[in-house]
């Protein structure tokens, strides 16, 4: 077996609404390795951020267990949970929304440090902010500038590094490259690749971004209307997607290439409500494989090559035969 | 409207700055490029290097003050700066239509979906209400809304069919020339791929030119005929698809290629551009990308580089290539 950090079962996440109970989340199970990164993509809507945010018990789940290095996290106290949070970070998209505008960079990179008790002495505490400033390429003249003074890059360079301040080994990336221009992304995805190799950190990196995904996962869930749909190695979902949705997202994908263009899946319609949600394949209102076996049951996410599971009928079927 | 060829669209040395407290912010700095009658250029670049302005300078909308403007630019043979406001109003919607980011923003919320799309056929065409509603919902089904869901409003739409709405009533009155402003960059990508699709159907079935901004070279590769990359405000490298994709020159241009994941080889590590784009109050004296660019040398520091010829229509403005 190997070495997973995470482990996630069943995990459940609904919310009450006028309408009826809307299925945010709908049971995923997934795993993470130490020192991998899990790409989890999806359109908007499809529960890819709840599901990090459940993870990291931001959200309480409605059901399921959530494991993080041989501890169930899902059943901890505040008062423990609190502790254990030095372990498990996020990174915003909006790195602008999610710094205080009244603090200081260094202040602001200083907060994890003095909450969590790390380092009592505000000249070490001090001293630690300025070499996590290094580390994530943030020169040392910006300590006192405020965020709004600087560019997004940067802006994402301090979400970093108070997210590393607190040693954790796991990292949940929602969208942080999706608001920085390419030349910057690109600076930014470089940097999370070295940080993750010299702390041995654990990514779970959800972006709707595919060509980002790709580059960056060691396997990716492919999620629909709260369900993950396709579970696999990043090269093998690029090189066989299965699901009839993994396909058509794929083939959207805009190329930067004049040679050897995809045939385009073009899908109809839109992603129906997740309220109230009919005992049927979540996709088969859109699939154009659909038979009368996807509007009576719902598939289940079932492995059809090493490591790489799929949820379709069609999908059990192609196998067996 | 010469016998040559005829341009939609010309501009020629189009600059634009803003005047802000004692700063000046070089937004354009003479950008010129022609665009041929139902062809699509692609307007390429990062944030603030100059696309929507030049977008929003065709169509006279750059506030003034604080912005000045300079420069010529031709809709059809006619040097819209010599038009007075009111036959300004007669081009805007009419003979060129922008499509904003943003659909959630350019939609009157108060006003019914049908409503909207009619007020400006009414703008620019003699017809009763009932008629420019009518043709409203033939605008709707077009691009692929049922024209009953007219009477609904935007909040009630998602975010792909607001921007199908918001489509339709650029293409109301047929423009001649379109400015898509990243029509699909608040879209998810199997929505894009829907609205690209569209785009390119009707541009066909009008006959319309095209300037489509964008920062995704994966679209301009689906879309464009010819291409532009913006820098600082300047076009630093321009040509066709080939050109661009194939022989690409500028160091810039370069760099963005680079910084894109290789999709056939996911380990291969990506090539950022180091730094930032130039302070646009405070731009280098020489070539603007010298300070992030790694083949500078002291004449790239003190002189700026023109947009010089390297073959067919690829220009470069870079002085490691000379004419020719």
């Amino acid at each position: 077996m190997s070495d997973v950090l995470l482990d996630v079962k069943n995990v459940k996440k609904y919310f009450k609404t006028p309408k009826g109970i809307l299925h945010a989340v709908d049971d995923v199970t997934f795993s993470i390795n130490r020192g991998e990164t899990l790409g989890v993509v999806g359109e908007s809507g499809c529960g890819k951020s709840t599901t990090g945010r459940v993870v990291l018990r931001l959200l309480e789940p409605t059901e399921g267990s959530i494991i993080l290095d041989g501890e169930n996290i899902s059943k901890l106290s505040e008062a423990k949970l609190r502790s254990k949070r030095k372990e498990m970070q996020m990174i915003f998209q909006d790195p602008l929304a999610s710094l205080d505008p009244r603090k200081t960079v260094g202040q602001i990179i200083e907060e994890p440090l003095r909450i969590h008790n790390i380092i009592s002495s505000s000249k070490d505490r001090q001293k630690r902010v300025l070499e996590l400033m290094e580390t994530v390429g943030l020169a040392q003249r910006y300590y006192s500038t405020y965020p709004h003074e600087l560019d997004g890059g940067r802006r994402q360079r301090i979400g970093i590094a108070r997210a590393l301040s607190v040693n954790p080994k796991f990292i949940v990336c929602d969208e942080p490259v999706s608001a920085l221009d390419v030349s910057i992304q690109a600076q930014i995805l470089n940097l999370l690749e070295d940080l993750q190799k010299q702390m041995g950190l654990t990514y779970m990196f959800i972006t709707h971004d595919l060509s980002v995904v790709h580059h960056f996962s060691d396997n990716i869930a492919v999620m629909y209307l709260g369900k993950i749909i396709e579970l696999a190695p990043s090269d093998e979902l690029f090189a066989a997607p299965t699901h009839p949705y993994t396909q058509a997202l794929l083939s959207a994908i805009p190329v930067p290439k004049l040679e050897n263009r995809r045939e385009r899946i073009i899908l109809k319609g839109e992603i129906t409500s997740p309220i109230n949600l009919p005992k049927a394949c979540r996709f088969a209102s859109r699939c154009i494989y659909a038979t009368e076996q996807c509007l009576h049951g719902e598939p289940e996410l079932k492995e059809v090559a090493p490591g790489h599971k799929v949820a379709c009928y069609r999908a059990e079927s192609t196998d067996k035969t | 409207m010469s016998e040559e060829k005829a341009y939609a669209l010309e501009i020629e040395n189009l600059k634009v700055e803003y005047h802000v407290d004692k700063e000046v912010v070089h937004a354009l700095n003479g950008i010129s490029f022609k665009l041929a009658k139902g062809e699509t250029i692609g307007l390429v670049g990062e944030t603030g290097a100059g696309k929507t302005t030049t977008g929003l300078s065709v169509l006279r909308l750059i506030p003034s003050p604080p912005g000045v403007v300079s420069g010529t630019i031709k809709v059809q043979g006619e040097d819209i700066g010599t038009l007075s406001e009111k036959q300004m109003e007669s081009i805007r919607g009419n003979v060129v239509s922008m499509i904003f980011q943003d659909p959630m923003t350019s939609l009157n919320p108060t006003k019914t979906v049908e409503n909207q799309i009619a007020e400006v056929i009414r703008l620019h065409e003699k017809c009763g209400k009932k008629e420019s509603v009518e043709k409203a919902r033939t605008m709707l089904e077009m691009v692929g809304i049922p024209g009953d869901r007219g009477v609904e409003f935007p909040h009630q739409f998602s975010g792909g069919m607001k921007q199908r709405v918001v489509i339709a009533m650029a293409l109301a009155c047929s423009p001649e020339i379109l400015i898509a402003d990243e029509p699909t960059t608040a879209l998810d990508v199997t929505i894009q791929a829907q609205v690209l699709d569209m785009i390119r159907d009707l541009k066909k079935q009008y006959n319309m030119s095209m300037i489509m901004i964008t920062h995704d070279l994966g679209i301009v590769a689906e879309i464009c005929d010819t291409v532009a990359i913006v820098y600082a405000g300047q076009i630093v490298e321009y040509g066709t698809l080939e050109d661009i994709f194939n022989s690409t020159a500028h160091p810039y241009t370069v760099g963005l290629f680079g910084s894109l994941p290789n999709m056939d080889d996911r380990t291969q590590r990506l090539k950022p551009i180091p730094g930032l784009m130039p302070d646009p109050t405070k731009l280098p004296q020489g070539c603007t990308f010298c300070p992030r660019c790694p083949h500078a040398t002291e004449k790239c520091r003190t002189e700026r580089p023109t947009l010089v010829n390297i073959g067919g229509e690829h220009q470069v403005a870079c002085h490691l290539f000379k004419e020719g």
